[in-house]
């Protein structure tokens, strides 16, 4: 909301020194806050000036510069310049480059002196394409005026006959006032108007307040223009005045103007601007119909099925049952509330003028606006809440004004349907202000507070009964007559105090571990990134993923940002290559990243969520509707690695990223998670299909990890063998145990036994660890070290060699138990087709 | 060799008198001085310890005396070997000491080459704050809550008393889960979790709730559609404006450092009432005058908007099944990227989310 200073101090006794920030200050802490002072800050001679002679003169760089003489007023003219264009009276030299002034114009001048804040410095005397110019004649946007169709070409130039050469351009253009643009929040509609600004300004300050809604309004004993209103829910109150004989070539007086202007609207006609200036200035939209254009009675209802409406706007729009409509015998001429009709519309010919001004329902208006997408001033207004007992004072403020300044007639009677809904009584314990907002506020204070607020208090015993105006529509609840108490006392009296509670839990499990995992990640050289979780079709094709796989069930978005990415994500890793793209990219050989995040898959034939009212907590079964809704969206942790695990460096070479490295870190993760995830060979998008392993827990697979396809590769633009790896936290986390194995040693001395067998290629070295290490229960542990194809072993078959320790917990193993021990190893060996080397 | 005579004078055997055992004791001891390397010392060991070495040889006489003289010819020789013995074991271990220094030395390497093959990882420091504020509020005995980002229509919005025809709604651009009748939003602030907590917890109740959400901005310097909110919630008999304000003052001096100023200025939303923004004093220019005009980081507001909270609205209560006639309660929500983007003066928002690792790298693993 842009308030004009100058109009604020018309309705409240602001001492006059009082600067604006003190206004803006006080507000901002009484409930409005700035956003920012426009205008003024111009100081110095900003001059009118009139274009005395033009002598246009080529550059050597090709453009053309006016040399000009203006006259400045005789205080600031030099009595002479003998140098400038045309006959030598006292006038000052200029050189502008602009085009669009010629002789006679009337401009504004910066002589030397001047600070312009859109320029941020001050206007000098200086030399420039040969002359000496003493000053600058300004244009629209230096001045820090708004640009319209004719401004935009450059230099402002002023209506003929508007101000004398040497007048004070700031006074002339009113570029001294400064406006408030003030933050309003949706539960204040009424400072959607000075009368509600004023109101608070006057509050904040504490000084008198003169209420411009408080005018006589003409009697209702005779209705001025026909009207029925067939949904009175819809349209509590309409009235409606007659005004004729309105002049229609009658200019709208500068200071109204300015007015407007300053309020961030366009002047457009003198009745367009009557009808914005009552709206601002009371917060009262309202609406002005060509009289001669509306045939018959103006009909309040809803729009018939079929009907159509063009707006001011010039958009044809149909409109449904839902529609509440302003009509006459030719249908519907307004959406109510929102924006009239093109039908009868005031032009340049209307004289006689059907004032409209009522109180609409706001859910009607807010859905009106939402289903239409056209939000409007008046709108804006209605839809948050209007003053239902304001129609008549504005329609009789427009009236007033078109009388006044368009020379016209009002009307005998006035047109008034309906009545304002009486504002029921809230009971507020007299305590509740300083129980609830910590400041001892003392029952009388905040009685004192309501009644300026224009609420009428009676007190029944340690209950206030309030009754609140009939602006304002934040007061329903008790708790909101705390926050008035509290504005009144001041929100910077708030004490601090430290709550103490009784003690907490600690982080959950799944919170500890997941910080586990993090410290995890980064320990193991990875650099946490976080990405979108946005994805679309394309983003899964270039990663390889099957139409079948459950990773194209994704969440689809109605209101997407991008049509490229109308979803969530299903995968960490579409963020993760992006991001190691960008990488690569940006010139880094070697990426190492992770992320751990939700992603978000789906649930076929998941139900509705179901809207519950809010006056009862839902039912434990109501409640788990909502949940069974919800799609799944588990966190999981990814990795991509590409380049070199490790680095080349003066003690040895560097090792580029392998397979291997992906699914080190998803069996660290289980490690510190002391969970048993077993791996095994698999083939899944966006893996290569011979390096893919399964990650598996308890028989279900929970991730993959391996080096990316190639195909994968090279549409991210990654190198060559680039590893990546993705894993379902949450189920690795439930599988995590509250207390971790064990720790078992034996102290009894070791026997070491190196065994290589050759297998079939097929056979898996985690299939023969694993024979290996239940063979005999002397094994402590066994280790793969060194796996060789080639001569001498056959094509086909490859020699894995482990190393295995022996070790009984309560005794020294004897020779006899190490040979038996041995001879079992060798047959779970030999049990899966290996031979031993 | 004498054969043994008992009137023997033993001073005539010359290689027992004492003059020449002292002799050849010190002639040992200056060779064991004079030896320079183990190897020298080997020698020196063999030519004065020997078999065939002046002392050996003496020893050897010692039977030809008369049983009188032997012992104290047996103790002078004994002694002087003795000597001789401990004089090589020292000279021994200096020369062992000296030889080790002298390898050492050898071995000396440019401790200043780079140890740097190893990759070093780092933690988002998105990801550190919300544990840094999760741990301030632990250490006050609140727990953290977690919730869903993909939300119930009802939980981020009607439960939080913004009904479907609610004009705060069109302030939040909303992303809606197509299709809509589906009334499932990403979630467009922390807020269901608060919700969530009030309904599967009894009061007493002192939560706090970090996690991302969703709002419908284009992505540029000072937007994202996801960001990451913090937002607290407690419920308990008593509370009021001045436990939240106690609570805040806490949060920002740990935050922004003891010296920080909050205010609390009047606000609306629909969650609370009496609502607030509370604002941090800028820390660059304090809001004095003549610094507060050209300030960058408040924009010369003098005030820095670091989040909204307020009393939680019975209504909320009365939705989530807490009775408002017993327990009051206060909530707040701060964004937390633009506390990482002011405190380590990032200018712009997408550097948080590109994922270039130059970004986190910096953080290491805190903050």
């Amino acid at each position: 909301m842009h308030v004009p200073v100058e109009w604020l101090r018309s309705v409240v006794e602001l001492p006059a020194e009082v600067t604006t920030e003190e206004i803006a200050d006080r507000l901002t802490m009484y409930d409005l806050k700035l956003e920012e002072i426009v205008g003024g800050g111009i100081t110095g001679p900003l001059t009118v000036g009139r274009v005395l002679a033009v002598q246009p003169e080529e550059q050597k760089n090709g453009k053309t510069i006016n040399w000009c003489r203006v006259d400045v007023g005789a205080d600031r003219n030099e009595p002479s310049v003998p140098d400038a264009p045309g006959d030598d009276v006292p006038s000052r030299g200029i050189v502008c480059g602009a085009h669009n002034f010629g002789v006679g114009d009337l401009v504004v001048v910066s002589l030397p002196g001047t600070y312009l804040p859109e320029l941020g410095f001050e206007i000098g005397s200086r030399k420039t394409y040969g002359h000496v110019s003493d000053g600058m004649i300004c244009s629209t946007r230096e001045l820090g005026l708004p640009d319209d169709e004719t401004s935009a070409a450059g230099i402002l130039v002023l209506a003929p006959g508007s101000a004398e050469p040497g007048d004070d351009a700031v006074a002339v253009l009113g570029l001294g006032d400064q406006t408030l643009d003030l933050e309003v929040n949706p539960d204040r509609a009424y400072a959607l108007s000075l009368r509600g600004v004023g109101r608070d300004a006057a509050l904040a300050f504490d000084v008198p307040f003169t209420d411009p809604a408080e005018r006589p309004v003409p009697s209702a004993d005779t209705p001025a223009y026909p009207v029925r209103v067939e949904d009175p829910e819809g349209c509590p109150v309409f009235t409606a005045l007659v005004v004729s004989g309105v002049d229609p070539t009658a200019p709208t007086p500068g200071w109204m103007v300015r007015r407007i202007t300053d309020a961030g609207m366009r002047s457009i006609s003198l009745t367009v601007d009557v009808s914005n200036y009552v709206m601002l200035e009371l917060g009262q939209p309202n609406h002005c119909y060509d009289r001669d254009r509306l045939q018959g009675d103006v009909v309040v209802r809803r729009a018939r099925a079929g009907e159509r409406l063009t707006t001011l706007d010039d958009v044809d729009r149909a409109l449904t049952p839902e529609d509440l409509v302003i009509a006459d015998d030719s249908g519907p001429i307004g959406l109510a509330g929102v924006m009239g009709g093109a039908s009868t519309e005031i032009s340049e010919t209307s004289t006689s003028v059907v004032v409209e001004a009522a109180y609409w329902d706001p859910v009607t208006i807010f859905r009106a606006v939402k289903r239409h997408r056209l939000p409007s001033e008046a709108a804006k207004r209605y839809e948050r809440g209007v003053d239902p007992e304001l129609p008549l004072v504005g329609a009789a403020r427009v009236a007033e004004l078109l009388v006044e300044l368009g020379g016209g007639t009002l009307e005998p009677g006035a047109t008034v349907v309906g009545t304002a809904p009486r504002r029921a009584a809230v009971r507020v314990p007299v305590d509740l202000p300083a129980r609830i907002s910590g400041v001892p506020i003392a029952p009388e204070e905040a009685q004192r507070s309501f009644e300026r607020n224009g609420c009428t208090v009676e007190r029944d015993g340690d209950v206030f009964v309030v009754t609140p105006p009939s602006w304002r529509f934040d007061l329903n609840d008790p708790y909101d007559f705390v926050e008035e108490a509290l504005r009144t006392a001041g929100y910077d009296q708030v004490p601090s105090v430290l709550p103490t509670p009784t003690g907490g839990r600690g982080l959950t499990r799944h919170q500890e571990l997941r910080r586990r995992v993090g410290h995890v990640l980064a320990g193991a050289g990875l650099v946490e990134v976080t990405t979108l979780p946005f994805a679309g079709p394309a983003d899964l094709d270039r990663l390889g993923i099957d139409a079948d796989d459950v990773r194209r069930r994704q969440v689809l978005l109605a209101n997407p940002l991008s049509t490229e990415e109308p979803g969530l994500t299903t995968t960490l890793l579409v963020g993760l290559l992006r991001a190691a793209s960008l990488n690569v990219g940006r010139g880094h050989e070697s990426v190492q990243v992770s992320e751990v995040g939700r992603v978000f898959l789906a649930r076929e034939g998941a139900p509705e969520a179901p809207i519950y009212g809010t006056d009862r907590r839902p039912t434990p079964e109501e409640l788990a509707a909502l949940d069974a809704a919800l799609p799944h969206q588990p966190f999981h942790a990814g990795w991509v690695l590409v380049g070199e695990r490790e680095r080349s460096g003066w003690d040895g070479a560097g090792r580029p990223v392998a397979w291997s490295d992906a699914v080190a870190v998803a069996r660290r993760l289980a490690d510190v998670l002391h969970v048993e995830l077993t791996v095994e060979q698999a083939a899944t998008a966006p893996f290569h299909q011979g390096r893919c392993a399964a990650l598996v827990l308890d028989g279900t697979v929970v991730g993959h990890a391996g080096e990316l396809h190639p195909t994968v590769l090279k549409e991210h633009g990654l190198p060559a063998r680039s590893v990546a790896g993705e894993i379902d936290l949450d189920a690795l986390l439930a599988a995590s145990p509250a207390i971790g194995p064990r720790p078992a040693f034996s102290t009894y001395p070791v026997a070491k036994e190196d065994l290589a067998f050759v297998v079939d290629t097929s056979v898996t070295a985690e299939s023969l660890r694993a024979a290996l290490a239940s063979a005999h229960p002397a094994v402590e542990s066994v280790r793969l070290f060194d796996v060789y194809t080639g001569s001498p072993v056959p094509d086909g078959q490859k020699s894995l060699a482990f190393a295995v320790r022996l070790r009984a917990p309560d005794r020294t193993l004897k020779d006899t138990e190490i040979a038996e021990a041995r001879a079992a190893l060798v047959a779970a060996g030999e049990a899966l087709g290996g031979t031993l080397r | 060799m004498s054969a043994p005579n008992s009137d023997y004078d033993p001073k005539q055997v010359a290689a027992l008198g004492e003059d020449e055992v002292a002799q050849a004791r010190d002639a040992a001891l200056a060779a064991i001085e004079a030896a320079e390397s183990l190897d020298a010392l080997k020698a020196v060991r063999i030519a004065h310890t020997g078999d065939r070495s002046p002392l050996a040889l003496a020893n050897r006489e010692i039977g030809a005396l008369p049983p009188q003289a032997r012992k104290d010819a047996g103790k002078r020789i004994g002694q002087a070997r003795g000597a001789v013995n401990q004089a090589l074991s020292a000279r021994a271990a200096t020369l062992e000491a000296l030889e080790e220094e002298r390898r050492l030395v050898e071995e000396t390497v440019d401790v200043t080459l780079p140890t740097d093959r190893e990759p070093v990882g780092a933690r988002h420091p998105i990801t550190t704050i919300q544990e840094h504020v999760a741990d301030l509020f632990l250490a006050m005995g609140w727990e953290v809550a977690e919730g869903p980002e993909v939300e119930a229509e009802w939980l981020n919005f009607d439960a939080l008393n913004l009904g479907p025809n609610h004009p705060a709604r069109t302030m939040q651009d909303t992303f809606w889960v197509s299709p809509e009748r589906a009334a499932l939003v990403l979630r467009t602030h922390t807020s269901p979790v608060q919700a969530r907590s009030m309904l599967t917890r009894t009061p007493p109740i002192y939560v706090v709730c970090p996690g991302r959400v969703y709002r419908t901005d284009e992505a540029d310097a000072t937007h994202m559609p996801v960001f990451h909110q913090v937002e607290g919630l407690a419920i308990d008999r008593g509370l009021s404006m001045a436990h939240l304000k106690g609570t805040l003052d806490h949060f920002a001096a740990a935050v922004y450092g003891p010296a920080v100023t909050t205010r609390f200025r009047p606000s609306y939303f629909p969650f609370t009432e009496p609502s607030a923004e509370v604002d941090l004093l800028c820390y660059v220019c304090h809001n004095e005058p003549g610094a507060v005009a050209d300030c960058g980081t408040c924009r010369g507001e003098g005030w820095i908007e670091w989040g909204g909270c307020g009393v939680v609205n019975p209504r909320v209560l009365v939705a989530c099944g807490v009775d408002p006639e017993e327990y009051s309660g206060f909530a707040f929500g701060m964004g937390l990227d633009r506390t990482i983007t002011s405190r380590y003066d990032i200018a712009d928002l997408r550097d948080l989310w590109d994922g270039d690792i130059r970004f986190t790298e910096p953080f290491g693993v805190g903050l």
